[in-house]
């Protein structure tokens, strides 16, 4: 294979030209901040009584939002560290997109925290009186420097790229070629510096690693340090770690699928790219599904009545259905999405028989998943292990869901990247949601049992100005990230010039797979 | 007497039961001024924190309002104020210190205190002066000696030891230091439930 002039030209291309549909695109994205920022307003000047939020269930969505986005920040230390440590050649073009992640994932959550904060203006107190023996400082220290480190491994990398934009992009606004020439700090493409470049990223990509580690097992030590029923539990660190680069990846497979559509990237990102992140995925799915299992196995067995009160809001209280739907569409369906295709090497036979029963036969499954998911939990409201009821229904939404599954087999046979990324947008769900199962939970069962309150005050549900801001929290990431690519190759050119020598040399980046 | 905010209860009355064959008891929990509390180790700038005499209280005017000391109490001791509270002229008059935790303001967290300023004029907190019931002690427990509404003083560890005296999840670790007399020889009938 020759080098093709016109590959790298396409990375340049988004960053030339403003097309109606970005304006239109931005203008959207800001509205919605917009009126995010309105409804923080509110907020700060009412108190967080204009949220759902009460003594019994202190904790909400806003946390929920923080845990979420300090997981997808893990996107970045995962492709771009450990893969590049580990000499996963195939990497290369998803490096950025990953790396951005992290940078804008850590900006939004970080200040959820302050956006929860019946203070935020007494923020500094955290530096003027902060004691060390809270864990609301060791995430303070360790996101910190997570967002200092991942800021500069974005940034290093970067520099040959910046040059070049520097010496292409020349009538580019006044202001875009400021930003490149003093970003591009004189690169010339020496020998010595790009040595030097490259022991610097190799240095940062060790170093990131334990950091990201520490910085979501000391979020999960926020929960994991009270003695709370459903939080004080000793696998929470790893437990949220692998949490973290699960839906890292999966956030990182949404933002490939995106770029690759809008900016025509199909050269860089090629079916491999997907079906590799799409085996990582799922080894982190069956990780983190067994993680699960674990958790709550323990807990169901050890009969704690404290730990069967929260288990019985997940299992058939009040968040049976948010917690079922994770795990079944959430956590197993994608298991089944991304490794069933790989699995099953039948070919797909389009005249089978069952063609013209195959709308009946999903019709069938889903009306059985319909009736059994929305059924009422069970006669008695407690939740007892020996109960065949829970049992019944739980098996008979499995086998709905697996015949659906076996029926779409074929299709996700024919359209593996779209499988891919639909299993990704599941995952996202599931652990958005996970995160307020985590959290919520536990705040209905506390340990000194909740009387004579107003209903309100013992059950959660967000208010207008919670979802407002997590609306504009999602916002603010995607024109952050959509203003990154518009400003920087979202690839990396120097990284990636050398692949396709490399790949005429027996496709080395197969041979990491 | 605290102007407590509405909402708040420093002192809230639940009704216990051990177990399904005795009888239920009203159990009173102010905070029990933990001697390892958990609120005060979690407190990320130390606006709750432990007196040298083993009072918990809250600086008001410290308080990020982080909740994160009512995630930590076992005995959800404590309260937010999630909305600016309804003022009193008296209680806008007074100046604030820490001993008092008014006037009240939004946006951080409060809880009972074991009203300090009465302790240093030597009166009993207001909740033992309210119980006309004689049923609170309050006291040293270095001096070994409690009092209660009544004015009768006894010794603390002679009232533990001879009446089976406990405190509420001493299992968690956190040392109580509000104790309990279990009923016996009840006057009044068990509440019900
Ligand atoms: S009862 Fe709660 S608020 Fe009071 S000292 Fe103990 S942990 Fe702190
Ligand atoms: S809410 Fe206030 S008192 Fe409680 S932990 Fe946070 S800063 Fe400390």
């Amino acid at each position: 294979m020759f080098r093709q002039p016109t590959r790298e030209d396409i990375l340049f291309e988004p960053l030339k030209s403003n097309s109606l549909k970005f304006y239109g695109f931005v203008a959207l994205l800001l509205a919605v901040i917009g009126w995010a920022a309105y409804a923080y307003y509110v907020q700060l000047r009412d108190g967080l009584g204009v949220t759902g939020l009460r003594d019994y269930v202190f904790w909400g969505i806003y946390m929920t939002n923080f845990v979420f986005f300090i997981g997808i920040s893990h996107a970045g230390t995962l492709i771009s560290a450990i893969l590049r440590v580990t000499g996963a050649e195939w990497r290369r073009p998803i490096t950025r997109m990953a790396e951005a992640i992290t940078v804008f994932a850590l900006l939004i959550g970080g200040p959820m925290i302050i956006i929860d904060m019946g203070h935020p203006e007494r923020l500094l107190n955290l530096l003027r009186y902060g004691r060390f023996q809270s864990p609301i400082l060791w995430d303070l220290i360790s996101i910190a420097t997570y967002i200092t480190g991942s800021l500069m491994y974005l940034y290093l990398p970067m520099i040959p790229d910046l040059a070049q934009c520097r010496d292409r992009l020349t009538d580019a606004p006044a202001w875009k070629r400021f930003i490149y020439r003093t970003l591009a700090l004189g690169w010339r493409g020496g020998e010595e510096q790009k040595h030097k470049l490259e022991r610097g990223v190799a240095i940062m990509a060790v170093l990131i690693i334990p950091v990201a580690v520490s910085v979501h097992t000391v979020v999960s030590w926020i929960f994991g340090m009270t003695l709370r029923p459903g939080w004080h539990s000793t696998i929470f660190g790893p437990y949220f770690v692998v949490g973290a680069i699960f839906s890292g990846i999966a956030a990182l497979l949404l933002a490939m699928a995106i770029f690759r559509k809008v900016y025509h990237l199909e050269a860089y990102l090629e079916d491999k790219h997907f079906r590799n992140l799409g085996l990582l995925l799922l080894v982190m799915d069956i990780v983190y599904i067994y993680f699960t299992l674990s958790e709550y196995l323990t807990m169901i067995y050890g009969n704690d009545v404290a730990d069967q009160r929260v288990l019985q809001l997940l299992f058939t209280g009040d968040f049976a259905m948010a917690f079922w739907a994770m795990i079944l569409v959430g956590f197993l369906l994608p298991a089944f999405m991304l490794g069933l295709p790989n699995l099953i090497t039948v070919a797909p036979r389009p005249t089978a028989r069952l063609t013209v029963l195959r709308p009946f036969v999903a019709m069938g499954a889903l009306a059985v998943f319909a009736v059994m998911a929305f059924s009422p939990a069970s006669a008695s409201a407690s939740f007892q292990l020996v109960s065949l009821w829970p049992v019944v229904r739980m098996l008979s939404i499995v086998v709905a869901l697996g015949g659906l599954l076996w029926l779409a087999l074929p299709w996700m046979r024919a359209h593996s990247i779209a499988t891919i990324v639909i299993a990704s947008i599941l995952i996202n769900l599931a652990m958005w949601l996970k995160r307020y199962i985590i959290i919520v939970p536990t705040l209905y069962s506390p340990r000194t049992p909740i009387q004579d309150v107003p209903w309100e005050w013992a059950h959660y549900a967000p208010t207008w100005v919670e979802w407002s801001i997590t609306a504009g929290a999602f916002a603010m990431f995607i024109l952050l990230y959509t203003l990154f690519s518009k400003m920087f190759p979202i690839v990396s050119i120097w990284e990636t010039s050398g692949e396709e020598h490399a790949a005429a040399h027996g496709a080395k980046g197969e041979a990491n797979v | 007497m605290h102007f407590v905010p509405p909402g708040q209860e420093w002192i809230k009355v639940f009704k216990n039961r051990d177990n399904h064959v005795a009888d239920a008891y009203w159990f009173p929990r102010p905070c029990m001024q933990c001697d390892n509390s958990p609120c005060a180790k979690v407190c990320p700038v130390g606006a709750t924190f432990k007196r040298e005499d083993g009072i918990v209280l809250v600086d008001q005017e410290r308080c990020i309002g982080c909740r994160y000391c009512i995630a930590a109490c076992p005995y959800g001791s404590r309260s937010f104020n999630w909305v600016e509270p309804p003022h009193t002229p008296q209680e806008l008059a007074a100046k604030y210190s820490v001993e008092l935790n008014y006037p009240h303001r939004k946006g951080v967290v409060e809880k009972c205190i074991f009203c300090p300023t009465l302790a240093r004029e030597g009166k009993l907190p207001a909740c033992a002066q309210a119980c006309t019931m004689n049923a609170i002690y309050f006291g040293d427990q270095v001096e070994d000696v409690v009092t209660n509404h009544a004015g009768v003083s006894v010794s603390f560890t002679q009232l533990i030891r001879e009446k089976g005296g406990f405190s509420f999840m001493e299992d968690l670790g956190t040392e109580p230091r509000v104790w309990y007399l279990p009923p016996r020889d009840r006057v009044y009938a068990a509440p019900k439930g």
